[in-house]
């Protein structure tokens, strides 16, 4: 496997940032309770993430260790409002559901970790793929939150029923815990679980 | 130069911050006019899904330009304020209840003692809209607003002509939970008020936001809504504010106006028949 292609595809599955590095854990329960702004969370995070590691990268050799933290902290952060922007541009009723979980991508502890652990070591080309693969390892597990959430919480999947609500006449009593923010560590604990017996490497020696 | 010597180091925050703030700044201003659309066309879609006008893929603007027609009165006397006293605020088709509720000149203070909807400010004038049918008014779309649990929720009410039965109902801003008081914008519960009536004959306010379901055989049935399960907050800021909007502080007077406009009116009818 190419190094490029490991860069994207490793962080998926073999160090989701999500599942593995336990980061990032925050706004993968605030924003999950349905799918479609799981996606738009998860495209905005992969927006800021590459790119932020990209800036980060190119300029790498002349950021000084004293205000490290700062410099790349104001590229996320106006990345961030960037981001914030289009989507209130382009897809306001989205945006008014994410409220301020878009703001919140600043705190991701994902874009700054990657910023710190890969972006500032490594050539801009390899640090922007990087971004994206991460990107995608939280997407992955936004989207099966998010999914799960939305079908079980509400018995629908992006907006569609599927499951006939009793209160619509149909037979499927929805479980309210899953529109709350807990059900997605229930979740996350799932995949964790499943991931580890899948990838035994995972698991953390005692 | 070392990356750490003093100059550097400025050097580079500088240039960051200058690179930052120009990408930052171009992105709002240059977002800023389609932002502005979406938000002012989310109003309208509000407006219009109070007065049942709204479905999937209606155009907006050639409905609302059709059938709906603002009007600014002033909530202390009731009056409808003419059109030559419009200026750059005070204009229902710029009507911005937020800018307008903090505006001295616009606003005042509501004595806490009266405060129902928990809210601190209102404004004096408000914008309301006429939905018509040819030249006929059919219902009177109002905003109001009022304190949830964690939010202010933002909404319409619409009031038949009768001013007493209520013809739809909608939030169109708020924080509340999703899940539970955030089901405040749920068609199905907001579908649950038209038909029920705000005053009993008396003209005293009697719709009311009961907890759990409503007893369909109870003489009170007609002025009771349904309370959202696992939100008894967000509920009772919805029963606070629509009292508070029905009550004298909010649109009593301009209702009391409305009635007697309806009499005299009435009256003329039944003169000119004689």
């Amino acid at each position: 496997m190419s190094s490029l292609k490991k860069i994207i595809i490793n962080p998926i599955f073999n160090e989701n940032p999500i599942v593995f590095q336990i980061l990032g854990i925050c706004s993968a329960l605030a924003v999950t309770s349905k799918l479609e702004t799981s996606i738009v969370m998860s495209l905005a995070v992969i927006f800021v993430l590459s790119l932020s590691n990209l800036a980060v990268s190119l300029i790498r050799n002349h950021i000084p260790s004293s205000v490290r933290i700062i410099v790349e902290m104001t590229i996320i952060a106006s990345l961030v409002i960037i981001a914030d922007q289009l989507i209130k541009a382009f897809a306001y009723d989205i945006s008014k559901q994410l409220s301020v979980y878009v703001g919140l991508i600043i705190t991701n502890c994902i874009i700054m970790g990657r910023a710190e652990a890969f972006a500032l070591k490594n050539p801009p080309l390899q640090s922007f793929m990087d971004g994206i693969g991460n990107g995608l390892g939280y997407t992955v597990i936004l989207l099966t939150v998010g999914f799960f959430r939305e079908l079980i919480g509400s018995g629908k999947v992006l907006g569609m029923t599927v499951l006939q609500l009793n209160t619509d006449g149909g037979w499927y009593i929805p479980n309210g815990l899953f529109l709350l923010p807990p059900s997605a560590f229930f979740l996350i604990g799932l995949i964790i679980w499943a991931l580890r017996t899948w990838k035994p490497e995972q698991i953390e020696e005692e | 130069m070392s990356n750490d010597s003093t100059k550097k180091t400025i050097t580079v925050a500088l240039g960051v911050c200058l690179v930052c703030s120009i990408l930052v700044s171009t992105a709002a201003v240059s977002l800023k006019s389609i932002q502005d659309r979406n938000k002012e066309l989310d109003k309208l879609k509000n407006i219009l899904s109070a007065g049942d006008l709204y479905h999937d893929g209606v155009d907006i603007n050639a409905v609302y330009a059709e059938r709906i027609q603002p009007e600014l009165i002033d909530l202390e006397t009731g009056l409808i304020i003419p059109e030559t006293d419009f200026t750059k605020k005070l204009n229902p088709a710029k009507f911005d209840i937020k800018a307008m509720a903090k505006d001295p000149e616009f606003s005042k203070e509501i004595p806490s003692e009266l405060d129902k909807g928990d809210i601190g400010r209102m404004p004096t004038k408000m914008a309301i809209y006429k939905v018509m049918d040819g030249n006929d008014v059919s219902r009177y779309i109002l905003p109001m607003y009022g304190k949830g649990l964690w939010s202010t929720m933002y909404g319409f009410m619409a009031l038949h002509t009768d001013i007493t039965t209520i013809m739809g109902f909608t939030f169109y801003e708020h924080g509340e939970t999703p899940g539970l008081g955030g089901e405040v914008d749920n068609p199905r519960w907001k579908r649950l008020w038209i038909g029920k009536q705000a005053f009993d004959m008396d003209g005293n306010i009697q719709i009311t936001v009961v907890k759990g379901i409503v007893d369909p055989m109870s003489e009170e049935a007609d002025y009771q809504v349904d309370g959202l399960s696992g939100s008894t907050l967000t509920t009772r800021g919805v029963d606070n504010l629509v009292k508070f909007w029905l009550g004298d502080t909010g649109y009593g007077t301009w209702f009391s106006r409305i009635k007697e406009q309806q009499i005299t009116q009435s009256n003329l009818l039944e003169g000119g028949d004689l």
